[in-house]
């Protein structure tokens, strides 16, 4: 009701001529893509979260309520107490941990570069952004593949290097490991935290800096102190929009990953389509969901904690 | 302001050592599409054109382009379309449940594509039994690529000013009118980015493909089987080539377009 009481005011609404008032046409101009937003995520989420809850006899799906599916992963998980990891959790850890240190990478490789271009750059902006731009926009099946081909077994390194005379064997712990998975993923995803970054460094009052010299600040302490927080919109949601799509990745794992490099997404397509257990598919698609939403709300409240503490100093 | 520049050296090195990082691994696969050897290893053979010629005759791989294409074309209007009516309620409109219809739109971005794939395929299949083809693909590509559309078109209308459209109306135009006549022309070089960016989207995306298209195959997936074989690498590389070059231009096209004129603003964090 307050949206109605507030469109009244605004200058179109005024119009003698309309003749839906505002909210309706506003609601209706969006309606379509609420539509597909519902009806191609929310209901599908909604029904993995019920299929999870039941079983795979053969071909078909018992639709009775069971927690059977999530049983077998708390016993999984319960196994790390005891005699190591199960094989899913096992995957869930191994993601997370891939994801977090090829996100730190990202974002501690992006920060410098989005800080040179918001300080330093006078001119030309536009053509530095269009430079880290496409990369992020060309495929990522292929930036995924140059990877397979520089660190094979054949690939460019390892002849390279032999050609060079350095190595006469080549050398087998480049490719399939959690390692090349690690790097690819790093060097995959870089181009998509350098503008958050860069935006949110942007927007930042130049002066503020000048206050903070004129103040008797030095170029470390005015960057710990004023760039660095104010920056902190931008390099959060960096952080979050490379972990989060990187933990269920599947075709970085599945490419240079090898057997020991697979991740969960992995596992959860192999319930789909090889297993034909979707149910314990459903049930591993919301354990990884639930562990990225753990994962992104004690990364934001360790944030939230420090931030308390900058604002006391 | 010296302080500012000691420093400047150091820190244009390290951007011009990122901009390698990121270019030099993807540059390496033209560099080998036109090495006359099998294997990608150097040192380099000498320069051919076979792999190319090699493309050509491949139909599994022409079909594959063409149903990528057309699921492309078909989610970039789409998109772009819902996209700018979208844009256009959240830029310009007050309604209820705003900021929540606006959050739950932009999810797509943040949910990983293995999760929308296997429940979109739980769905249509376990539960509701629909066949598997293109059109299904084609309608998980507009639930992606709708969110960025809106991005775009949304950092487009806020760029321009608004008193413009008022002035149409002031002088009689119907609301309609005054859209077609003032706005699309303003925010046209949004609506052609919008399709190229939705386009490039859809024609690189894998994953719901490989869950969503049944028999059918697009490039993508044709692309990822090819990777099996060996033997086949070099025509991956060559085509691979061609898509980067193809979605360079498109993409530079695409960022000129949309930056011009926002770039000083630039809200927009995609």
């Amino acid at each position: 009701m307050t949206a109605l009481a507030s469109g009244a005011t605004s200058p179109t609404s005024q119009d003698p001529t309309r003749r839906r008032p505002e909210w309706l046409a506003g609601l209706w101009l969006i309606a379509p893509t609420l539509a597909i937003v519902i009806g191609m995520m929310l209901v599908p989420l909604c029904a993995i979260v019920i299929v999870s809850f039941w079983t795979q006899t053969g071909f078909d799906l018992d639709t009775s309520f069971t927690l059977a599916n999530y049983g077998l992963l708390v016993d999984d998980a319960l196994k790390c107490f005891s005699d190591g990891c199960g094989l899913y959790s096992t995957l869930i850890i191994k993601s997370l941990w891939i994801s977090f240190v090829a996100t730190s990478a990202v974002v501690l490789l992006a920060y410098p570069m989005a800080y040179f271009m918001a300080f330093r750059i006078q001119r030309g902006k536009l053509v530095w952004i269009i430079l880290l731009t496409v990369p992020f926009w060309t495929s990522y099946l292929l930036r995924v593949f140059a990877w397979k081909v520089i660190l094979g077994f054949n690939g460019v390194i390892n002849s390279g290097l032999k050609s060079l005379g350095l190595i006469e064997k080549p050398l087998e712990f480049l490719l399939y490991n959690p390692a090349s998975v690690t790097i690819t993923l790093a060097h995959a995803w870089a181009a998509y935290a350098v503008l958050p970054i860069y935006v949110s460094l942007e927007k930042i009052d130049r002066s503020y800096l000048e206050a903070a010299t004129d103040l008797g600040d030095s170029r470390w302490k005015r960057f710990w102190r004023v760039t660095f927080p104010l920056s902190l919109p931008g390099t959060i949601a960096a952080i979050l929009l490379v972990f989060i799509p990187t933990v269920g990745d599947y075709i970085t794992p599945t490419l240079v990953g090898g057997p020991s490099g697979i991740m969960i997404g992995n596992s959860i397509a192999t319930q789909f389509i090889k297993a034909n257990n979707a149910p314990l598919g459903a049930a591993l698609s919301c354990l990884m969901m639930l562990a990225i939403t753990l994962a992104v709300c004690l990364f934001l409240a360790v944030i939230g904690k420090k931030r308390l503490k900058g604002a006391d100093i | 302001m010296s302080f500012l520049r000691r420093h400047t050296n150091l820190l244009s090195l390290f951007a011009v050592l990122y901009l390698l990082f990121l270019y030099v691994p993807v540059l390496l696969l033209p560099l080998f599409s036109f090495n006359d050897n099998i294997y990608v290893t150097l040192p380099l053979k000498g320069f051919t054109l076979k792999w190319y010629e090699s493309l050509a005759g491949n139909s599994a791989l022409l079909n594959a382009l063409w149903a990528s294409v057309k699921v492309g074309i078909g989610v970039s209007i789409i998109s772009t379309v819902l996209g700018l009516m979208a844009a256009r309620a959240m830029t310009r409109y007050r309604f209820p449940g705003r900021r929540s219809i606006y959050a739950l739109i932009l999810l797509p971005l943040v949910i990983p594509y293995m999760v929308i794939g296997v429940s979109t395929l739980v769905i249509l299949r376990r539960l509701l039994d629909v066949e598997l083809s293109l059109l299904t693909v084609g309608a998980s590509h507009v639930l992606i690529t709708v969110p960025l559309s809106m991005l775009v078109l949304m950092a487009r209308m806020e760029g321009f000013d608004r008193s413009l459209e008022e002035a149409s109306r002031d002088l009689g135009d119907t609301a309609w009118r005054s859209f077609r006549r003032v706005t699309l022309p303003l925010v046209m070089p949004g609506i052609v980015s919008s399709f190229l960016l939705c386009f490039i989207t859809s024609f690189d995306e894998y994953l719901l493909a490989f869950f969503l298209a049944g028999s059918d195959s697009t490039l993508p997936i044709f692309i990822f089987s090819t990777l099996r074989f060996p033997n086949k690498i070099p025509d991956v590389l060559a085509l691979g080539s061609l898509i980067l070059m193809i979605s360079i231009v498109l993409v530079v096209l695409a960022e000129w377009l949309r930056r011009r004129g926002i770039s000083g603003s630039d809200s927009s964090v995609l």
